[in-house]
């Protein structure tokens, strides 16, 4: 299942595109991506992108529908091996780690780099057991109690503590939209991640629960590296500090968040964000 | 030869309908704008012609054998009495000397007589059929030819009548389920004036008594030692197929590669197209004695035939059962499901063991309750493998019996169709059919269920 | 700040450490899990070889059989009977029928077995053969292949001829070393001079084993096992799928086409699809005693008849072609009905003209697919008197007839074990057989069609 070392292609490190700008070092770069490329099957969906993601703050990666910005996305914790057929190439580095060596267990690095999918998928469980289900597994809990303060503290962080504290036990699919992405959230914060990659987590919710969700993005910024993949633009604009933007499986702009929205360099981002393509 | 000429018959009234309709109807055509185009007026004239003499050919068909035997009486003699052998045999004669086979030996001036005359009338009467039905076909077409007209929905009309059929035919899945009720129900009533329902439902010894008469009800009737032996066999059989179903299906879904699976997935289901008496077989011959052998180097008495040796088979059976309904159950848990608990960090078997099987639960107990309902109603496989001994006794290792081998043995022997021994059958029948039954509602309930909670 | 910072990389530090303690326990429970699922699908496999490789290894030796290639004598001095009647003009078909009986009652009366005894006896074998034992080489149906040779030419009597004569299941099973050659005389099926003459006689050539073409031409025997067939149970098998054919198929289509493309959605439809689909799982014995209760105690149709069992297995086969042809025809695509409907045919039209041809691979896949089912069913034809021993092939569908997996089931209760396991393995091999061909047929059927599609 995982991607064997002769699916990617060979290192280019000298290569470095024009759009990954190196100028971004202002804060230590955390995740960083090296001429990576998707195919499916025959088909290529991501051509040569490199990116520089800082820690500690929230990345957008925005452009049309069919960008391959999600699929990129799911490169970083190799999500993409479930898929048949799909092959990864290019060099993936957290702190320095590249995700792609055979000593770094897959289950080891989705420890480290949690996700927050599209659809709420809470599991057909309790809302406690829902939370306790990573740290359960990756055995990080060993006692009751240390299970009921981690399910507690990770719903807090979630901004849902409040909201379910008298109904752990109720079936975690009962909860509304909004809840159960941020239970989804609480979630993956449980196992004790560096990374949380968020694909379009708000593409399914009603506007307040994105606003509700958005904030939650924000406070979360402090203690998380986070990627968020948006095809609202606006999202973007209000909750990221960088935003990268896709089209056609390239990587064509990224930059500040604000920089590329007031003063894209780019024409196809402006096009984009004029609302010309996508 | 006759019936050939009728068919003809048939066919050339309805061709000339058609043919009338179609014609008559294109005439029409130059006076106003036709609502249907002629071959529906042609299809609907000739659907009114024929159905006249299709069904005087139907009632001929159905009344002619009373008709001739009602005849026949009166030719032959007083002096042979009606129901004997002599009468029935005198009977057959008419019948050969009318037909023109004759009869061996000289035959008898009055028989001769009586051949020609039972001729004559069973000619009379085809004839008679034959014109009514042709004459009112006929009638049928020129009334009805009078009435076609541009406007007549001639269309609607013969769609009405195809629809009518259509209708026909999903009324006798009903009529199954109807006449199976009723013919259970009926004939378990007979056996309970025999022997008591109590007797029945919760006596330990089953001995039904030899007899041929039709009201001896000697013997013991008590169902419990077959319902034991039915319950054990079951059990064993999910035993055996359940693990090795499920697993299967959890590998072939979550592990194989495609290319791979769809190699292995219809070699499994091949199990489930061998028809039950050849499990039955190797169940006697090869299993059996396997078994035995097995238990006796361990040092277990293991009876060749025996709920152990059955169960085993009927769980081999029962595998691609499960594991194709399994397959289908586990392909419909969301991705996203998957997805979530991967994204975690959880490895692909924490996943299947913790997640989708958990979400997939209830449509593998509905699974499961159906595989039970058909091993409960399974039966060359008991009937060869089980070693037929109604005791009520838990040694697996044992022979027993079952519902479906006793309804086999019941109805095989040589006991009358009217004696409780043989209603018995009846009986066994309509409780295994209600078991299958609630267990089949339930697990189509469960399913269904299951289904609308991912579409 | 850098404190924050350190506690928060110490904290993540012991994270990694407590996952990567968990791996190893964890990709070993993985392996273990994966490896059963294997283990489940190579026992299921297993299960399918075995089945399989015992039926064949154990069926196969049944279709070649051991012959006497003997010189038969047609003695006049034995066949002591007169000319065979000629129908005189002005005689009655009864008359001629009675006087033709009659003659060949006086042929069934002959002794054949002592043409047979003599021409073992003169094979050249070199034993002293008494007349018991030599008759007890051959198979008792040999009388009749004589006899109907005579029966056909009269001319043969007193003439010489080379008959190929079937051994009887004693001596095949001695020939094919299926009996322990250990036991004492008392205990032997055959006596010590037969056993010679076989031996004897296979070494010189005489008796050699060839295709036992009987098995597909005969019918069914009890007093002569070795020459006993599938011809009648074939028969009666082919006039039940032809009523299943005619009866279930068109029925069941007709009836999946209704609920499918008009039926209103109602309560009565409704009950009409749990009632189907509880249908399809009801016990086949169940259909069995709806067979003896209505067609045999109510109607009065004959015991054993091919159209009592084809109607018994039409009821049974119909929600199964129900349920497949209705899922057929939710396969199509809504546009193409919208396309019909829209170019103003009727709702009729479009189903015959437009959905049906589509869903006809389909529709013709499950009706064979049921059909093969219905070929192997036997309990509910026990319970309609089908277990009876019959020695004819019907001649009609109202004939009394038994059914391949019935002719298993007559076969495997025989008492002569040794000679019958190998011939009812033989039989399951022509059923399986039939059965391989049908689903082979549909599979090629629909693939064929579709690709015309």
């Amino acid at each position: 299942m995982n991607a064997t070392p002769e699916s990617r292609a060979p290192l280019s490190g000298s290569r470095i595109r024009p759009s990954a700008p190196a100028s971004v070092a202002s804060s230590v770069s955390r995740i960083s991506a090296r001429d990576v490329t998707v195919h499916y099957g025959p088909k290529q969906a991501i051509f040569d992108v490199s990116i520089e993601i800082p820690e500690k703050s929230v990345t957008a990666f925005i452009g049309p529908s069919g960008c391959g910005k999600s699929t990129f996305l799911r490169c970083f914790n190799r999500m993409n091996d479930t898929i048949e057929g799909c092959k990864v190439g290019g060099l993936i580095t957290i702190d320095g780690d590249d995700i792609h060596d055979p000593s770094l267990d897959v289950v080891e690095l989705r420890a480290r780099v949690g996700m927050v999918f599209q659809k709420p998928n809470p599991f057909p469980k309790s809302i406690y057991d829902n939370i306790a289900y990573g740290p359960r597994i990756h055995g990080l809990v060993k006692t009751k109690a240390e299970t009921d303060d981690l399910v507690e503290s990770s719903l807090k962080k979630a901004g849902l503590w409040k909201e379910v504290a008298d109904r752990l036990d109720a079936p975690g699919t009962g909860l509304s939209g909004g809840q159960q992405q941020r239970l989804c959230i609480a979630r993956t914060i449980a196992t004790g991640p560096e990374v949380i990659l968020m694909d379009e987590p708000c593409s399914a919710l009603d506007p307040i629960a994105t606003s509700i969700v958005e904030d939650l993005i924000h406070e979360l910024r402090a203690q998380y590296t986070i990627i968020i993949v948006t095809h609202s633009m606006q999202q973007a604009a209000r909750v990221s500090q960088k935003t990268a933007f896709f089209h056609l499986g390239k990587l064509i702009e990224y930059g500040e968040t604000e920089q590329i929205f007031v003063n894209p360099k780019e024409k196809q981002t402006e096009a984009y964000i004029t609302g010309r393509i996508g | 030869m006759t019936s050939l000429l009728i068919a003809a018959l048939v066919l050339a009234l309805m061709a000339v309908a058609y043919q009338q309709g179609v014609s008559r109807s294109k005439a029409l055509a130059g006076v106003g704008r036709l609502h249907s185009r002629p071959q529906y007026h042609g299809a609907l004239l000739a659907l009114w012609a024929t159905l006249p003499l299709l069904l005087i050919l139907f009632l001929w068909l159905v009344t002619s054998g009373t008709l001739q035997d009602w005849y026949i009486a009166g030719q032959i003699p007083a002096e042979i009495a009606p129901g004997t052998s002599e009468y029935a045999g005198a009977a057959a004669r008419l019948r050969n000397i009318a037909s023109g086979f004759g009869v061996a030996g000289e035959a008898q001036a009055w028989e001769t007589a009586a051949g020609v005359n039972l001729a004559r009338f069973n000619t009379t009467l085809l004839m008679a059929a034959v014109g009514l039905g042709a004459i009112l076909g006929v009638a049928a077409l020129v009334l009805m030819r009078g009435r076609l007209s541009a406007r007549m929905r001639a269309r609607n009309h013969v769609e009405a009548a195809i629809k009518a059929l259509l209708i026909f035919c999903s009324v006798v899945a009903i009529l199954t389920t109807l006449g199976i009720v009723v013919s259970l129900v009926a004939e378990t009533l007979r056996f309970f004036t025999f022997v008591s329902p109590v007797d029945f439902f919760f006596g330990t010894v089953w001995n039904p008594g030899y007899s041929t008469t039709s009201n001896d009800a000697s013997g013991s009737y008590g169902m419990l030692p077959l319902l034991l032996g039915t319950v054990m066999i079951s059990v064993i059989a999910m035993a055996v197929a359940l693990p090795v179903g499920l697993m299967s299906a959890i590998w072939l879904t979550q592990y194989a590669n495609p290319r791979l699976r769809n190699v292995i997935k219809p070699v499994i289901e091949v199990l489930a197209g061998i028809p039950t008496i050849v499990y039955g077989f190797f169940a006697l011959v090869t299993v059996g004695p396997a078994l035995s052998g097995l238990g006796d180097l361990v040092g277990l008495r293991v009876n060749a035939t025996s709920a152990l040796t059955a169960g085993i088979v009927m769980g081999i059976m029962i595998i691609p059962f499960i594991s194709s309904l399994s397959d289908d159950i586990i392909r419909q848990v969301p991705r996203a499901m998957r997805d979530g608990s991967l994204g975690l960090g959880a490895t692909k078997s924490e996943t299947i063991r913790m997640v989708i099987v958990p979400a997939a639960l209830p449509g593998i107990v509905g699974a499961i309750l159906l595989a039970v309902s058909r091993a409960i109603g399974e039966t060359m496989i008991v009937v060869l493998a089980a070693g037929n001994a109604p005791i009520l006794r838990f040694n697996p290792a044992e022979p027993t019996s079952t519902f479906t081998v006793t309804i086999v043995t019941a109805l095989t022997g040589d006991a009358d169709f009217a004696s409780p021994q043989s209603l018995v059958a009846f009986a066994l029948g309509l409780t295994l059919f209600v078991i299958t039954l609630m267990l089949n509602i339930g697990a189509l309930a469960i399913v269904r269920k299951y289904r609308e909670q991912y579409e | 700040m850098t404190e924050i910072l350190e506690t928060e990389a110490a904290a993540n530090d012991r994270r990694r450490a407590q996952v990567r303690k968990s791996l190893a326990r964890r990709n070993g429970a993985e392996t273990r899990f994966k490896l059963l699922g294997l283990a489940s699908v190579l026992a299921a496999m297993a299960f399918v070889a075995v089945l399989f490789g015992n039926i064949l290894m154990k069926g196969v030796p049944a279709f070649w059989q051991y012959n006497l290639d003997a010189e038969v004598f047609f003695d006049p001095a034995v066949i002591n009977v007169p000319e065979r009647p000629v129908q005189q003009p002005g005689q009655s078909a009864a008359d001629f029928q009675a006087e033709m009986l009659a003659w060949q009652r006086r042929l069934a009366l002959v002794n054949w077995n002592r043409l047979i005894t003599a021409s073992v006896q003169g094979a050249g074998a070199g034993v002293e053969i008494d007349d018991r034992s030599a008759v007890s080489v051959i198979d008792s149906g040999a009388r009749f292949v004589l006899r109907d040779m005579v029966a056909a030419d009269p001319a043969l009597i007193g003439q010489t001829r080379t008959v190929r004569l079937l051994l009887s299941a004693d001596g095949d099973n001695w020939a094919k070393g299926k009996l322990s050659r250990d036991l004492p005389d008392s205990r032997q099926q055959l006596s010590r001079p037969a056993r010679d003459t076989i031996d004897a006689l296979i070494a010189s050539g005489a008796v050699h084993r060839s295709f036992a073409w009987h098995i597909f031409t005969n019918v069914d025997s009890r007093a002569s096992p070795a020459s006993a067939g599938l011809a009648g149970a074939f028969m009666g098998s082919f006039y039940m799928m032809l009523v299943v054919i005619l009866l279930a198929v068109p029925v069941g289509v007709a009836s999946a086409l209704y609920l499918e493309e008009f039926a209103p959605k109602n309560r009565i439809t409704d009950l009409i699809e749990v009632n189907i689909n509880n249908l399809a799982a009801v016990p086949s014995i169940v259909f069995g005693l709806l067979g003896a209760a209505v067609f045999i105690n109510i109607f009065h149709l004959p015991l054993s008849a091919p159209l009592v069992g084809g109607l018994v297995l039409t009821l049974m086969t119909l929600p199964t072609i129900i349920i497949a042809t209705r899922s057929a025809l939710r396969a199509v695509p809504p546009s193409l009905r919208q396309a019909a409907l829209g170019i103003g045919a009727s709702k009729m039209q479009m189903v015959f003209h437009h959905v049906l041809p589509v869903t006809f691979p389909g529709i013709l896949t499950a009706s064979i697919i049921g059909v093969a089912q219905a070929l192997g069913e036997t309990a509910p034809l026990l319970l309609i008197g089908m277990n009876a021993f019959v020695a004819n092939i019907p001649a009609t569908p109202l004939d009394q007839s038994a059914a391949l997996p019935v002719q298993v089931y007559l076969w495997q209760g025989n008492e002569n074990r040794n000679f019958f396991e190998e011939r009812t393995f033989a039989a399951i091999i022509v059923l399986l057989g039939l059965m391989i061909l049908l689903n082979a047929l549909a599979i090629w059927l629909r693939t064929r069609l579709e690709r015309k599609a």
